[in-house]
């Protein structure tokens, strides 16, 4: 008599393996194609031959910036589903909030405030975008919450709110920023990941990995959530410790990617929900699933981003918002209809 | 030892006092219902035993330790609470919604073939089964109920604390709920419910609890607790007594000339 439930785990199940496959897939795809094509099967002979530019073309860009697009995709996307359990809001995106925008002005003050800090800064960004997207993701907590219920309404009130002082902050910032400051920011602003080299791969890789670790543990407690505060302490969550993490740990989450790559909008919002359609709602395998899917739909958004319009480059984060404002669209209809009903 | 003993219950907030010089005992097999007018702080005294909330007066043990030295998963493993809240804020299955309640028990281990039988068990007790497959918010409310029951159930408790089991449920689930609470009583847990039923309360609980304004007006068996005068005093209504077939009370409220009703 458990077929139903045998069921709906091994759709869980087949969607993560699916996306398992996906995205080397679209690593390899999104590798090989650009300005110099190499055929993505070809790659691992090239780089067994270390045929000369072919090869030098895969390790030193290539490489890097689908490896970046990757991470910072799976970050949006992994913050992006805990935010919208933690916030028990589907509409919930880190951009949207005012997370984001945040974390980009906690790094342009740094950007800005802290000059020559040299070869230091790609380390220290991530810092200062973690500070500034904590302080943004507890404002619009405070400002959003009544008494533990987050109102649809005022969440969105207040990430524009928050959207809207960052950036008069950052424009703040911009008028009193250098010539090579401004280069910096104006990069931030757009968001790419044009600039990606080996080393801001590491600079994010103990942020990224402590995001990666704690968000994934939580989602045993974002079920219990799901059915409201209360009842998630009557099934034994601790709250305020659980909460204080899920806030702290999708800032570091945010913070890293916007610190190496500027704000990469929707990837937050469309992942997770892409995954409940696919599969369903269980944290313990949309937050894995949301994770895979924010990275292929990142490093494909690159793809498009810098073939489309080749020689020249579409910034990615106007690609991504090409696709998630639709989106969003279409949920915030189907929202309506809801409570409508 | 009992399983939960309450004393000197008092519990204030914003100046206003919502419960006030409660005392009880429960004893593993009990049932108790907690009977009274709305507002009476039946919910507000089930808050308090559930631990969601901290008394301002009195105290509270459960299993014979003060309740304020449990931890969140521990007391999760110990009593289970239903609440009225229906609202669910992903499109989980009713199935999904019910095996929430073993997550306590998976804090400590990996998932096994135990938590789902306990779960599909539990999903039959509240006569839920056939709804496994459905998503949860498309239920009608009665199905919802029925569904947060089964896991309740799964939780595995001792003690179970019910808001209102029996809302919105048709008469015949009413009574079937109620006479699971009364099997698993029997099997050892111990049952708090709030209901507003009277004699959905007579037939199926062991004793009953009368609040009115925050304080306790009765505590005893329905026989002792069910008097028409009392239920005068508490409801402001006045109620006629007849026997039930089953030798406990049953009682009806006295339409008066001043209310209008059908003619015959």
């Amino acid at each position: 008599m458990s077929s139903f439930n045998l069921y709906r785990s091994s759709r869980y199940r087949r969607a993560l393996f699916a996306l398992s496959l996906a995205l080397p897939a679209s690593l390899l795809l999104a590798a090989g194609v650009g300005a110099y094509l190499i055929p993505p099967l070809e790659i691992p002979r090239v780089l067994w031959e270390k045929a000369d530019q072919a090869y030098a073309v895969l390790v030193s860009i290539r490489f890097p910036r689908v490896l970046l697009a990757a991470l910072v995709g799976a970050m949006l996307a992994l913050a992006g589903a805990v935010l919208q359990g933690l916030f028990r809001n589907p509409l919930a995106d880190p951009g949207l909030i005012g997370v984001t925008s945040g974390a980009g002005l906690g790094a342009a003050i740094f950007i800005v405030l802290v000059p020559g800090a040299g070869p230091l800064q790609v380390f220290a960004l991530p810092v200062m975008a973690f500070v500034g997207g904590l302080l943004a993701t507890f404002g619009v907590w405070r400002l959003a919450s009544n008494g533990g219920r987050v109102q649809v309404l005022t969440l969105l009130l207040a990430g524009i709110a928050l959207n809207a002082a960052a950036g008069a902050l950052i424009g703040l910032l911009i008028s009193r920023a250098s010539d090579e400051q401004l280069r910096s920011l104006t990069f931030w602003t757009l968001g790419g990941f044009g600039g990606a080299t080996w080393i801001t791969l590491l600079a994010m890789v103990p942020t990224g990995l402590l995001a990666f670790w704690g968000l994934l543990r939580l989602a045993q407690p974002l079920n219990a959530l799901v059915l409201g505060e209360r009842e998630a302490f009557h099934l034994g969550v601790h709250l305020e410790p659980f909460k204080r993490q899920a806030v702290a740990l999708s800032a570091l989450a945010v913070g890293t990617a916007v610190a190496a790559a500027g704000g990469v909008g929707f990837i937050g919002l469309v992942a997770p929900h892409l995954f409940r359609l696919l599969a369903g709602p269980d944290h313990r395998y949309l937050l894995a699933g949301a994770a895979l899917l924010g990275a292929s739909l990142s490093v494909l958004a690159d793809l498009v981003a810098r073939t489309v319009v080749a020689p020249a480059e579409l910034p990615v984060g106007v690609v991504t918002s090409l696709l998630g404002a639709p989106f969003f669209i279409w949920l915030l209809l189907r929202y309506k209809r809801e409570v409508a009903r | 030892m009992s399983l939960l003993v309450a004393e000197g219950l008092g519990y204030q907030v914003g100046g206003r006092t919502l419960v006030q010089g409660v005392s009880l005992t429960l004893e593993a097999g009990e049932v108790l219902a907690l009977l009274g007018p709305n507002g009476a702080g039946k919910t507000t005294l089930l808050r308090l035993l559930a631990g969601e909330e901290r008394p301002s007066a009195g105290r509270i043990e459960l299993l014979g330790r003060a309740l304020e030295g449990y931890g969140a998963l521990e007391l999760a493993l110990t009593r289970s609470v239903l609440t009225q809240q229906r609202e669910l804020s992903f499109p989980f299955t009713a199935y999904e919604v019910a095996f929430l309640g073993r997550m306590p028990h998976l804090q400590q281990r990996p998932e096994g073939p135990v938590d789902h039988a306990r779960t599909e068990r539990a999903l039959g007790e509240a006569q839920a089964l056939s709804l496994a497959a459905r998503l949860y918010p498309t239920l009608s409310g009665g199905e919802q109920g029925r569904v947060d029951l089964a896991r309740v159930l799964a939780q595995e408790p001792r003690l179970l604390l019910l808001d209102e089991p029996t809302n919105h449920l048709d008469p015949k689930h009413q009574v079937e709920v109620l006479a699971l609470c009364r099997r698993l009583a029997e099997g050892g847990w111990g049952v708090v419910m709030v209901l507003h039923e009277l004699n959905l309360a007579s037939l199926f609980a062991d004793r009953i609890l009368l609040l009115h304004q925050g304080r306790m007006v009765a505590l005893g068996r329905p026989a002792e607790v069910l008097c028409p005068k009392r239920l005068e005093a508490v409801y402001g209504l006045p109620f006629a007594l007849a026997p039930h077939p089953s030798g406990r009370p049953w009682v009806m409220p006295l339409v008066q000339s001043s209310y209008p009703v059908p003619s015959l």
